[in-house]
């Protein structure tokens, strides 16, 4: 099935989706990697200056350029997912995700936190980072640019349409993956 | 005189990154519409996914993937051109250049303290191999390496006792045990013989010959064969989401080994299998192609 759905996800917008289901999203998500998860792990939610879990996930290291306007996004795919294996599991229970997009799929460990806490894992091409890119209408804010570097940085991205997003492991406790 | 040219072939060599960021070689995208020929469901909605955004990139100029890698170059340089002093100072004025005009994106961080460098320089980067040859021209053929294929690389040092059937299962193994991770369908380079380094430098040049071209030497070509037919029968397919194709090719060196060592090195390239080459003149003439 192929559906077009407005982010933040409501619980049970995620418990229809199953694994090979088609997902175009619009709203806002946020990028995060292995330095981002890690200091988000670390910090009081409450200190936070924005709300993860009405947005997605993105595993995803941006190219982007600084204009005279802003920020424009040039290239951004997802990057391997597996890498944040390592804490995904907790960081889904601390903020409330939903949704996450990467590519390569997770192991067990974040398979049982998608059932447990209604979340679902899409992939999104990997490498396909200029067609990504062209379905970000615009940053909207940037965090901890300094400190981690672009790559690492959290990006907030308002999107529209994007995807194609393959649900590769749902919260039904299916992977692709597995099967494949 | 010297300095006139330093600008003027810098320009050139950004030029020559650009092109690699930016447009696929033709035999990879030849490979990649092939793939989507055979394919269906999902596997084909990755592959055309992956086509449309080669062809999005190329119309806009701009980097295909957001990590445009590691700056990796393989040059070769005719020992009467005038200015060898000047090549690797040329090639690293132009990754920092780069990385602000194309954009690139800043990747270079310190493994101590993971600062980011912020110009895509730093210890050992860029990262440059040199061969020679007669002549008087240099030719460079620039190779942007990604994170998540290189992440997939392997060493394994075999005992000799397992043949060349051990070699075969070793690779397979490795290849169905990295799945989605380097982002296939993707091309495998495999060194095999030397000692540790010259396996794994071997199987990264050997990602440098184009898809379809099978090595000179019939009994390795056979081989090449085999584990692209091996490896596609995983059904691991495009992204790890399942498909028919898991790799577009297997390239194979080989080199003489010590009697105590077998070893094995893997490389493994994504579908982004950027390449692109140049040459520079004597005259200080140079052409990206």
């Amino acid at each position: 099935m192929e559906y077009h759905v407005t982010l933040p996800l409501a619980r049970e917008e995620v418990q229809k989706l199953h694994i090979g289901d088609i997902l175009y999203v619009s709203g806002y998500i946020f990028t995060a990697r292995d330095e981002a998860h890690h200091k988000m792990l670390q910090i009081d939610k409450r200190s936070l200056p924005f709300t993860l879990s009405e947005m997605g996930l993105f595993h995803c290291g941006p190219l982007v350029k600084k204009e005279k306007t802003g920020w424009s996004v040039i290239s951004a795919g997802p990057t391997t997912s597996t890498r944040m294996e390592l804490f995904e599991d907790k960081f889904i229970e601390k903020y409330q995700i939903s949704l996450i997009i990467g590519k390569g799929g997770m192991g067990e460990k974040t398979l049982k936190a998608l059932q447990e806490y209604t979340c679902i894992y899409t992939s999104y091409t990997g490498g396909a980072g200029a067609l990504a890119a062209d379905r970000i209408q615009k940053v909207k804010a940037v965090y901890w640019l300094e400190e981690l570097g672009m790559p690492e940085a959290v990006w907030i991205f308002k999107v529209k349409e994007f995807g194609p997003l393959i649900v590769s492991m749902d919260s039904h406790g299916k992977s692709m993956y597995k099967r494949a | 005189m010297i300095t006139m040219k330093n600008e003027d072939i810098e320009k050139g060599i950004i030029q020559l990154i650009k092109k690699a960021e930016t447009e696929l070689p033709v035999d990879v995208i030849k490979a990649l519409k092939n793939a989507s020929r055979i394919e269906e469901g999902i596997a084909k909605i990755q592959i055309d996914t992956i086509l449309k955004n080669v062809e999005l990139a190329q119309k806009s100029s701009r980097p295909m993937c957001q990590d445009t890698g590691i700056q990796t170059f393989f040059i070769d340089v005719g020992t009467d051109f005038p200015y060898i002093g000047e090549l690797k100072k040329w090639i690293t004025n132009a990754v920092k250049k780069a990385t602000i005009e194309i954009p690139l994106r800043p990747n270079t961080v310190d493994p101590l303290t993971n600062e980011n460098h912020k110009d895509n320089t730093g210890d050992h980067v860029p990262y440059l191999t040199w061969d020679f040859s007669k002549g008087d021209h240099v030719s460079i053929t620039a190779f942007p390496k990604g994170g998540g294929s290189e992440n997939m690389s392997k060493l394994g040092m075999l005992k000799p006792g397992v043949g060349i059937d051990g070699v075969k299962d070793f690779i397979v193994d490795e290849m169905i045990k990295a799945g989605g991770n380097p982002c296939p369908p993707t091309v495998v380079g495999v060194g095999i013989g030397g000692g540790a380094d010259l396996a794994l430098k071997l199987a990264k040049k050997s990602l440098l010959r184009p898809i379809g071209i099978r090595h000179e030497h019939p009994p390795i070509a056979q081989i090449e064969n085999e584990l692209i037919n091996r490896i596609n029968k995983s059904g691991i397919g495009p992204m790890g989401l399942g498909g028919k194709t898991t790799v577009l090719d297997v390239h194979i060196e080989k080199a003489h080994r010590h009697p105590a060592s077998l070893p094995v090195g893997i490389s493994v390239q994504c579908w982004a299998d950027r390449r692109a080459q140049m040459i520079i003149h004597s005259d200080g003439m140079w052409e990206v192609k």
